[in-house]
């Protein structure tokens, strides 16, 4: 009975820190997020107004709000979807096809996970520019005469900033996949092989249900994270003002002086990105299956 | 026993961590509280014992001379024993920031309007800097005359420098530089064309040089173009017009002169390079710049800093910088190039404002001027330009003994309210939809007169 007690003791005080520090500089600082979308204040004020909802219902009916939600939701959806389909893909071919080189592969597709964002927005500044940039160049050689297509200019700006999202994004997961995927037992395409089974109902029959725990799980992470990469994303690669997301929408505000309102476009941001891992956690639960 | 070890460990891990966590944002502040600690004795003891802290932003300036501000801090403290920490940074905003947050003030801070984190606009909003006014009666340290005897005229009567209409100077003018269309003058001789001076004659030149492939106008990013507005509204209406535009006066943008610049606009959009707003972004706005050194646009709105920023990048054969005002609306009309100046001030709530207002005022003296033209900064001081000797900057300042007249201020302050966009928000950014032709110039135009009223309702 001591023994227990002293262990548990040891235990409480082992996560202690850990448990303040998060108290700290997370909790806190989240709920101070809440209390200050009700007030009226500029990031310096010393001073503050309470003005209850007002600021939630101005941002309902603020149009530029509105817009950069659709942006945001509309990069959620685009990116999530393009990235898993070549991640799976990509993950699938390397692991079950003999191809030479698979190594060199997976270190190239993994790079730009590891360049900063500001890298990668450089090179596809590269790659977009309109006059002698790469991909104008190679319309141009194909096509034979000069393409000028403005990629980081209106329309096409979206598309631009997708691109370069899941070319950031698809070495990361791809390694993941292929990870789990190195897991299930040769056996099964083997004898499913016997079967008559051709390879893309293995994908479908066998690998993406086996593997799909892990789908969930990087799919959560994912539509959590690209709520911040869009913003990193459209802040370093486009026009003040030409494409704004969510976030990029908070901090206008706070530099316009409206801290109040920029957090409470916080809070619904967060309740968003909440909201959203919570529909996708829920729709994608299977019974697991195990091999 | 054991318990207590426990205990004592994981207190010590606790606060070894938690000092860890609160350490990082002080290091940042560069020894701020060793300021304040000495703050008491500011009031009484004599100004020699008081250390003032003074943040200032590193620019194209002190790239140019790393050592100025530590100069200027040296010189201040060898002339009044006033002891100076300097925290520079390229990021300021977010070095100071934070700390301020918290409510904890240097004493004079150096960071012009127009940043991206919009720093000085907020506290200027928040009514958080200090009076100046009596800086300008103060003596020059080390030297018998005053601030304002030694300032040069006109600049401590704007929007930008006494913000709420109230007589009262609350930010102290400091570098000026004259900004204008810059072009390749090399292009000009060659062509045997003539840089226009009014805009018919822009339009004409526009045409010619459609001819030979060239495009006539680009812009770095539309924030570029709060200059380039400024002055137009100053050519179109004179400064009575711009007083109003910018104090977002009822119907303002009805008036025959707001028409013709809303004109003007419309009319540089359909001649501006068509690949510049794809370019617009912080990103690649030096692509833009490259066009006019690769003429492949003839004008861009720019300041002197230009000359300097693409000093490394290649150019046409015979490239030479060339910069004019903003020609004139109708011929033998008034010409304007608009003054780009930035500001130091002090926040309201820091320790030693008396110690800080010596400091601003020692920074209009020969001496500190002598030391900010070593990085090419010039401040607005009597004579100051004289002394110049890089000819290039010397030619650029001097535009306005050409017979171009200088349009100094901006936009009024306006309190802040959710839902309203900012100034390059509503006026500038839509420029880039409107060269690419996804925003119609009346779409433009409605955007602003909603703002503006708003604005106005909102004035301060």
């Amino acid at each position: 009975m001591e023994k227990r007690k002293g262990m548990g003791h040891f235990l409480f005080w082992c996560v202690a820190p850990a448990v303040i520090l998060f108290t700290i500089f997370m909790i806190i600082p989240t709920l101070n997020v809440f209390r200050m979308s009700l007030f009226e204040r500029g990031a310096y004020s010393t001073t503050e107004t309470f003005v209850g909802l007002q600021n939630f219902k101005v941002l309902f009916s603020d149009p530029k709000f509105i817009t950069s939600m659709q942006n945001t939701i509309l990069l959620i959806v685009v990116v999530t979807v393009v990235t898993f389909a070549f991640a799976l893909v990509f993950a699938s071919i390397l692991t079950r096809e003999k191809i030479k080189g698979q190594n060199f592969f997976r270190i190239i597709f993994y790079i730009p996970n590891i360049l900063s964002i500001v890298v990668i927005a450089g090179i596809f500044s590269a790659i977009y520019k309109p006059e002698n940039g790469m991909l104008n160049s190679i319309l141009s050689m194909l096509s034979g005469k000069t393409v000028m297509i403005l990629w980081k200019d209106q329309p096409l700006v979206v598309l631009s900033v997708i691109i370069a999202m899941v070319w950031q994004a698809i070495g990361y997961y791809m390694v993941m996949y292929m990870a789990s995927m190195a897991a299930v037992p040769m056996s099964l395409y083997e004898s499913s092989g016997l079967d008559g089974a051709g390879r893309l109902t293995q994908f479908f029959q066998i690998t993406i249900p086996l593997i799909w725990t892990n789908i969930r799980t990087t799919l959560t992470f994912f539509i959590i994270s690209t709520i911040n990469m869009a913003f990193l994303f459209v802040k370093s690669m486009t026009a003040k003002g030409m494409l704004d997301v969510g976030l990029s929408f908070m901090y206008n505000q706070k530099d316009a002086g409206l801290y109040g309102y920029s957090m409470a476009a916080g809070v619904v941001i967060f309740l968003f990105s909440f909201l959203l891992s919570a529909m996708v956690n829920w729709t994608t639960k299977r019974e697991p299956l195990e091999f | 026993m054991k318990k207590i070890i426990a205990l004592l460990l994981a207190a010590v891990m606790v606060l070894g961590l938690a000092a860890c966590g609160e350490k990082a944002p002080e290091a940042a502040e560069t020894k701020a509280p060793a300021a304040n600690t000495e703050a008491p004795a500011a009031t009484e003891a004599p100004a020699s014992d008081v250390t003032i802290q003074v943040a200032a932003v590193s620019t194209a300036f002190t790239d140019a001379y790393p050592e100025m501000w530590k100069d200027i801090a040296d010189a201040f403290t060898a002339e009044t024993g006033i002891k100076v920490e300097l925290v520079e940074d390229k990021n300021l905003e977010d070095v100071i920031g934070p700390s301020m947050q918290g409510g904890e003030y240097p004493d004079v801070v150096y960071l012009p309007y127009g940043r991206p984190g919009a720093l000085t606009e907020q506290f200027v909003k928040e009514k958080l800097v200090a009076d100046l006014t009596d800086v300008l009666d103060m003596t020059v340290p080390g030297e018998d005359k005053k601030v304002s005897e030694k300032l040069a005229g006109g600049f401590v009567d704007t929007s930008l420098t006494n913000p709420y209409a109230d007589g009262k100077t609350y930010l102290a003018p400091m570098f000026y530089d004259p900004c204008g269309l810059f072009y390749n003058a090399g292009l000009f001789e060659e062509k045997g064309w003539e840089v226009p001076t009014t805009w018919d004659e822009m339009w004409e030149l526009a045409e010619t040089a459609k001819a030979e492939g060239i495009a006539l106008f680009t812009y770095p990013t539309t924030g570029y173009f709060d200059a380039f507005l400024y002055a137009l509204l100053n050519t179109a209406g004179g400064p009575e017009f711009f007083e109003k535009v910018t104090h977002y006066e009822d119907g303002i943008w009805d008036t025959e002169e707001a028409k013709t610049v809303i004109d003007i606009i419309e009319k540089l959009a359909s001649y501006t390079n068509p690949v510049t707003p794809a370019q617009a972004n912080d990103q690649d706005f030096k692509m833009n710049q490259q066009l006019v050194l690769d003429n492949k646009a003839l004008f861009m709105p720019n300041g002197t800093w230009i000359a300097g920023e693409m000093a490394d990048s290649p150019r046409a054969e015979g490239f030479k910088w060339g910069m004019t005002a903003l020609p004139a609306v109708k011929e033998g009309g008034d010409r304007y190039s608009f003054c780009w100046f930035q500001q130091s001030w002090i926040p309201a709530g820091a320790e030693n404002i008396e110690a800080a207002k010596q400091f601003i005022a020692f920074l209009y003296s020969d001496k500190a001027v002598e030391i900010f033209l070593k990085g090419g900064a010039v401040q607005p001081v009597l004579g100051a330009a004289e002394s110049i000797e890089d000819p290039e900057k010397k030619a650029f300042l001097s535009i306005y003994d050409n017979g171009a007249k200088a349009a100094m201020g901006g936009f009024a302050t306006y309190k802040s309210v959710a839902g309203l966009g900012s100034v390059r928000e509503v006026y500038l950014d839509p420029v880039n939809g409107l060269v690419s032709g996804n925003v119609t110039v009346d779409q433009w135009v409605d955007g602003i007169k909603e703002a503006s009223a708003q604005m106005h309702a909102n004035l301060q």
